[in-house]
C-alpha cells in the first residue's frame, strides 16, 4: 500500500517537473521577456541592468531552479496584460470555475450513471432508444453550441434566465460563492447544464457499455444460474464490476470538465479561470499561460492519484502484492 | 448465392461489397443509411462549393452591404436571392456555410490523418520493440490521455502564438490547428495498434517468419496492419467527428483557423454577436450544419463499431 | 410409467440469424432419474451445452426454445415465468460451468457469494448461512475453510476455484446439477479429483447429475447412462457400459474406435472421415449420413427416430424392423 502510494507520488512529481519545465521554457523561448516587460524607449544599458536584476543572464538550469522556487510559493510574476500578480488573478477566479465545474460534475454523475444502468439493463425498450439517440446528439453537439442554443431559448426568447455572469456573489473569506443568493443560483443553471451535457452523455454511454459487457460474463451467468434475484445480480454483481472502469473515467472527466469550462466560461462570460486563460492565449500573456499550465497539471495529477487510490479500494485484485499471490497459486 | 467473380475485377468487387455483412448491416438501419446520405451530401456540397454555391463569398465585388442581415426567405423581409439569409456583411449564408464546411472538413481530415499516422506508427514501434521505448511511449500516452484534447489544442495554439511572430502565425494558423488537433488525438490509435502487435508478436507464424529471415517490418505491415484495420477505421471515423468539433470550438474561441478562411466555427462565432439583436440565423444555420455533420459521422462510426465487433453480434 | 426427475421431451433450440434460422438442438429427448448421472458427450457444436443452458433457462439471446417440453418432477419448467424459474435455479437445479476462473465474481469474497446464495434459497440467518458456507467449503475439500472464506477468487488456484463453484452449485441442496464441461479448463492432474469430488458429493446427497463433456473417459468413469449427441440430435442413448462396449450407432462406433484403450496397445485407432456438418447445412435425413460407412438410401431421405436396439436406443435406420425405405406402409 505505502509502496504503491510512494510510486504514484514519484510519478506525479516527475509529471509536475516536466510541466514546469515546459512552462518555464515558454518564458524563455517565446520572445524576450525583457521586451515583454518594458517599453520601446528603455535604453540598452537599462535593459541589461534589468536582465541582471531578474537573474536572466544566469545559466538555464539556475533560472529554472529559481522559477521552481517561485512557483512552489505560488509566484508566477506579473501578467503582461493586466500588470497584476498572476497568483492574485487566479485566486480571484478559482471559486467561479470550481463552483461551476463541481455543479456540472455532480449533475453528470448523478444523472449519467442511472441512465447508463437503465439503458444497459433494458436495451430494447423505447425509453432506452430515446436516451441513446439523445446521447448521440449530446456527443455531436459542441459545448459552445449548446450554450448558444440555451441562451437563445432561455435568455433571448423566454427571458427567464441570465445569459452571462455569476449573478450576486457572497464573500466567505477569500472565496466568493454564488450558491448563497437566488440570482447566483439562477446564473449557474445554464452554464452548468451546458458544461455537464457532454460529460453526462459520455458517462451514460460508458456505464451502458460496461454494463452490457459485464452482463455477458460467466460470473453473471453463474450468479443467475444460482437463482440470485435480479436486483442482486444487476445492482450488486454487475454494477460493482462496472464501477472499476467507470471510476477512472469519471475522475479523468472531472479534469475534462475544468478544461471545457474554458468554453462555457467564454460563452457565458463567466468570470473564471477559463476566461482568464483564453484571454491570455489571445494576448500571449505568458505568465498566466505558464501558471495555468502548472495549475491544471497539478489538478490532473491530484485527480489521478485519487482515482488510483479509489481503484485500489474497489478492486481486491490490486490489493495483493505479488509474493502473496504467487504463494497462493498452489492448492 | 452465385460464386463470386474473380477477386479484384470491378463487378466481383461490387458484388462482394453488396453481399458483405457490412453492407447488410448498413441497409438494415435507416438511421445509418440516413447518416450515410447526409455525410455524402455535405461532403459533395463542401467539395463542390466553388461550382455549386450560389454566390462567391470570397469575391468582394459581389458583396452588397445593403443586403446585410437579410433574414431567410420564409421570414418577413426575406429575399429569394438569399435562401437562408445573409450575414452582417451581406454574404449569402448558404454559400458561406458551403465554403466554411470545406475548411472544417479539410482540417478534420488532415488532423485525423495526422493523428492516425502518428498513433499507428508509435503503436507499432511500442508494441514491437517493447521494453523501455514501449514504457516511455505508453507513459506519455497516459499523461496525454489525462489531458482533454481541447486543452492540448489550446495550449499548442497558445505556445505557437507566443513562439511565432504574429504574421507568420497567421500564415501557419491552419497548419497549427491541424497539428494541435492531431497531436491531441493519437493515443487511442497507438493503444489499439500496440495491443494487437503484442498479441500477434507472440504467435507462431511471426516467429516462423522471423526464423526464415523475413524482416520484422515486413511482418508488421503484412500481418499486423490488416488486423488493426477495423478498429483503426472506427477510431478514425469517430475521431473525424471529434476533430471537426474541436476545430469548430477552437475557431469559436478565436484561436482556430484564421478569419480569412472562415470555418463553421468561425461563422458561429461571428453570428453569436448578433444573437441578442434577433438575427438568429447567422449563428444557427452554421451551427445546424455542424451538428448534422458531426452527428452523421458519429452515427456512421457507431454503426461501424457495432458491425465490426463480433462480440456484439 | 414412473415419473422421472427430469424429462426433456423433443426439445428444440433455434438461433434466428440473417441467413435463416439455425436449429442448434433438434428434437432432443432424454430423462434423468433421482440420483442418476447422465453423461452427455459430443463434439463441440453438437448442442450438448445448449441443451444444458436450455434446461436452466439461460440460453443467450437470440437463442430460444422453439419446441418441446422440459419437465422437472412431471412439472413443466420451460414455459415458466422468469421469477418462478429463478426460484428453481440454484434450489432445484444447480449448475457448474466450464471455466472456474471466470465463474466467480472477482470483487466479492467467496464467503459473500456463498452466503448470498444460501440466503436466497433458505430462511437461514446470516450466522447460520455462514456456518453452512464454511461446512460446504470443508465438504469440497478447501483447507482452512474458516480462514479462506474471507478470500477473493483470485487468491485461489483453478482447481480450488472449481471446488468453490461446486460448493456454490450445491448450496441449496439441489436435486440435480448440470455440470457443463466442469473439468475442461483445468489441469489434467486436477481433472480426476474434481470429477471424483462431484461424484462423491452427489452420491452422498442423492443428487442427480447431467454431466456435459467431450471426454469419453470421464463419462466411462462417472456416468450411469450416456447420451451421444451429433449435430444437435441424440445419436444414441443407453447404459454407459453397453454404449462403450457395444456401440450401436455408426457414429458411436466410430467414436469408440477413436479412443485409445490401455491394454489394447496394438490396435490401430480408427477415425471418422469428414467433419460434423455446420448448423447451416445439416443434410436431409440422418445428419450423419455423409460420413456413415453403412449409409443406405433411406438415411438420405428420412430422419430416424430413436429406435430400440438390444442394449440402447439409437437413432439409426439399421435398427428399424423394416429395413426398407417404405416406413409409412409398415407402420400403418
Amino acid at each position: 500500500m505505502i509502496a504503491f502510494i510512494l510510486r504514484r507520488l514519484m510519478q506525479a512529481v516527475v509529471v509536475m517537473l516536466t510541466v514546469a519545465l515546459i512552462s518555464f521554457a515558454l518564458f524563455n523561448f517565446a520572445g524576450d521577456p525583457i521586451n515583454n516587460m518594458v517599453g520601446q524607449d528603455v535604453s540598452l544599458a537599462d535593459r541589461e541592468r534589468l536582465r541582471e536584476a531578474l537573474g536572466l543572464n544566469q545559466p538555464f538550469w539556475v533560472q529554472f531552479g529559481i522559477f521552481l522556487q517561485n512557483a512552489l510559493q505560488g509566484d508566477f510574476g506579473l501578467s503582461y496584460r493586466l500588470g497584476r500578480p498572476v497568483e492574485d488573478l487566479i485566486v480571484e477566479r478559482l471559486p467561479a470555475t470550481l463552483e461551476l465545474s463541481l455543479t456540472a460534475a455532480a449533475l453528470a454523475v448523478f444523472i449519467g450513471i442511472p441512465l447508463g444502468v437503465y439503458t444497459g439493463l433494458y436495451r430494447d425498450t423505447w425509453l432506452s432508444r430515446v436516451f441513446l439517440t439523445a446521447s448521440l446528439a449530446g456527443v455531436s453537439l459542441p459545448t459552445f453550441l449548446i450554450g448558444i442554443l440555451l441562451i437563445l431559448i432561455f435568455s433571448v426568447e423566454l427571458n427567464v434566465l441570465p445569459s452571462f455572469g455569476r449573478g450576486e456573489t457572497v464573500e466567505i473569506g477569500w472565496w466568493t460563492t454564488g450558491f448563497a443568493t437566488w440570482s447566483g443560483i439562477k446564473a449557474l443553471i445554464l452554464p452548468s447544464i451546458t458544461l455537464c451535457l457532454f460529460q453526462l452523455t459520455l458517462i451514460m454511454r460508458l456505464v451502458r457499455a460496461e454494463m452490457m459487457e459485464v452482463l455477458r460474463t460467466d460470473y453473471i451467468k453463474f450468479a443467475r444460474a444460482r437463482g440470485l434475484p435480479d436486483r442482486k445480480v444487476h445492482f450488486g454483481h454487475a454494477l460493482k464490476n462496472t464501477l472499476v472502469p467507470v471510476i477512472t473515467v469519471i475522475g479523468l472527466q472531472f479534469g475534462s470538465i475544468v478544461a471545457f469550462a474554458i468554453i462555457t466560461e467564454t460563452v457565458f462570460q463567466w468570470p473564471g479561470m477559463g476566461l482568464l486563460f483564453i484571454q491570455a492565449v489571445n494576448f500571449v500573456d505568458i505568465p498566466i499561460l505558464a501558471a495555468y499550465l502548472v495549475l491544471i497539471a497539478l489538478f490532473f495529477v491530484v485527480i489521478n492519484l485519487v482515482v488510483d487510490l479509489l481503484y485500489y479500494f474497489v478492486d481486491p485484485r490490486l490489493r495483493v502484492d505479488r509474493t502473496a499471490a504467487g504463494g497462493e497459486a498452489t492448492p | 448465392m452465385t460464386a463470386p467473380a474473380a477477386p479484384g475485377s470491378p463487378p466481383g468487387l461490387l458484388r462482394r461489397i453488396f453481399d458483405s455483412d457490412l453492407w447488410y448491416s448498413f441497409t438494415r438501419s435507416w438511421i445509418t443509411m440516413g447518416s450515410g446520405i447526409c455525410v455524402l451530401l455535405l461532403v459533395v456540397g463542401a467539395l463542390g462549393a466553388p461550382v455549386l454555391a450560389p454566390h462567391d463569398t470570397f469575391d468582394p465585388a459581389t458583396l452588397k452591404l445593403m443586403d446585410a442581415f437579410t433574414p431567410p426567405v420564409w421570414v418577413e423581409g426575406g429575399n429569394p436571392t438569399y435562401l437562408i439569409g445573409t450575414d452582417n456583411q451581406g454574404r449569402d449564408m448558404l454559400s458561406t456555410i458551403m465554403f466554411g464546411m470545406r475548411i472544417s472538413l479539410l482540417v478534420g481530415f488532415a488532423a485525423v490523418l495526422f493523428s492516425l499516422v502518428l498513433g499507428v506508427g508509435l503503436g507499432l514501434v511500442a508494441g514491437y520493440l517493447g521494453g523501455t521505448i514501449d514504457a516511455l511511449i505508453m507513459r506519455v500516452a497516459d499523461i496525454k490521455l489525462a489531458f482533454p484534447a481541447i486543452l492540448i489544442a489550446l495550449l499548442v495554439d497558445g505556445v505557437s502564438r507566443a513562439a511565432l511572430p504574429r504574421d507568420m502565425h497567421d500564415q501557419l494558423a491552419l497548419y497549427v490547428v491541424v497539428f494541435a488537433i492531431g497531436v491531441s488525438n493519437w493515443v487511442s490509435y497507438a493503444r489499439t495498434v500496440r495491443g494487437t502487435v503484442m498479441v500477434e508478436r507472440g504467435k507462431d507464424y511471426v516467429q516462423a517468419a522471423r526464423v526464415i529471415g523475413i524482416h520484422p517490418a515486413v511482418i508488421m505491415v503484412r500481418h499486423v496492419l490488416p488486423n488493426v484495420m477495423g478498429p483503426v477505421l472506427v477510431i478514425a471515423t469517430l475521431g473525424l467527428a471529434l476533430a471537426i468539433l474541436t476545430e469548430a470550438t477552437l475557431s469559436f474561441l478565436g484561436v482556430g483557423v484564421p478569419p480569412t478562411q472562415p470555418s463553421l466555427g468561425t461563422l458561429i462565432r461571428n453570428g453569436n454577436d448578433y444573437l441578442f439583436s434577433g438575427e438568429w440565423w447567422i449563428a444557427i444555420f452554421p451551427g445546424l450544419t455542424l451538428v448534422v455533420l458531426a452527428l452523421s459521422v458519429n452515427l456512421l462510426g457507431d454503426w461501424l463499431r457495432d458491425a465490426l465487433n463480433p462480440k456484439l453480434r | 410409467m414412473p415419473n422421472h426427475l427430469l424429462e426433456v421431451d423433443r426439445l428444440k433450440v433455434v438461433f434466428p440469424t440473417r441467413r435463416g434460422t439455425l436449429v442448434a438442438v433438434d428434437d432432443v429427448s432424454f430423462h434423468i432419474d433421482q440420483g442418476e448421472v447422465l453423461g452427455v458427450v459430443g463434439e463441440s457444436g453438437a448442442g450438448k451445452s445448449l441443451t444444458g443452458a436450455a434446461i436452466i433457462g439461460l440460453l443467450e439471446p437470440p437463442g430460444r426454445i422453439a419446441g418441446g417440453e422440459i419437465r422437472l418432477d412431471g412439472r413443466r419448467i420451460d414455459n415458466l415465468p422468469y421469477s418462478q424459474l429463478r426460484r428453481i435455479r440454484g434450489k432445484e437445479i444447480g449448475a457448474v460451468f466450464q471455466d472456474p476462473l471466470t465463474s466467480l465474481n472477482p470483487l466479492y469474497t467467496i464467503g459473500k457469494q456463498l452466503t448470498e446464495t444460501i440466503e436466497t434459497h433458505t430462511d437461514m440467518t446470516p450466522t447460520k448461512a455462514r456456518e453452512r458456507a464454511v461446512q460446504l467449503l470443508k465438504d469440497v475439500g478447501i483447507p482452512a475453510a474458516e480462514k479462506r472464506i474471507e478470500s477473493y477468487p483470485h487468491q485461489f488456484s483453478g482447481g480450488m476455484r472449481q471446488r468453490v463453484v461446486i460448493a456454490l452449485a450445491l448450496c441449496a441442496n439441489p436435486r440435480i446439477v448440470i455440470a457443463d464441461e466442469p473439468t475442461t479448463a483445468l489441469d489434467v492432474s486436477i481433472q480426476a479429483q474434481i470429477i471424483a469430488l462431484l461424484k462423491r458429493l452427489c452420491q452422498e446427497h442423492g443428487t442427480a447429475v447431467m454431466l456435459v463433456t467431450h471426454d469419453m473417459g470421464v463419462i466411462a468413469e462417472t456416468a450411469d447412462r450416456v447420451a451421444v449427441m451429433y449435430a444437435g440430435r441424440v445419436a444414441e442413448i443407453g447404459p454407459v457400459r453397453d454404449v462403450i462396449k457395444h456401440p450401436k450407432h455408426p457414429y458411436t462406433i466410430g467414436l469408440m474406435g477413436a479412443i485409445p484403450a490401455i491394454g489394447h496397445g496394438t490396435e490401430r485407432l480408427t477415425q471418422i472421415e469428414g467433419a460434423m456438418p455446420r448448423l447451416t447445412d445439416i443434410p436431409r435425413g440422418c445428419a450423419f449420413n455423409p460420413r456413415c460407412p453403412k449409409v443406405f438410401d433411406r438415411c438420405r431421405s428420412e430422419r430416424p427416430d430413436l429406435l430400440a436396439t438390444e442394449t440402447s436406443l439409437a437413432s439409426c435406420w439399421l435398427y428399424d424392423d423394416q429395413r426398407a425405405p417404405a416406413r409409412e406402409a409398415a407402420h400403418v
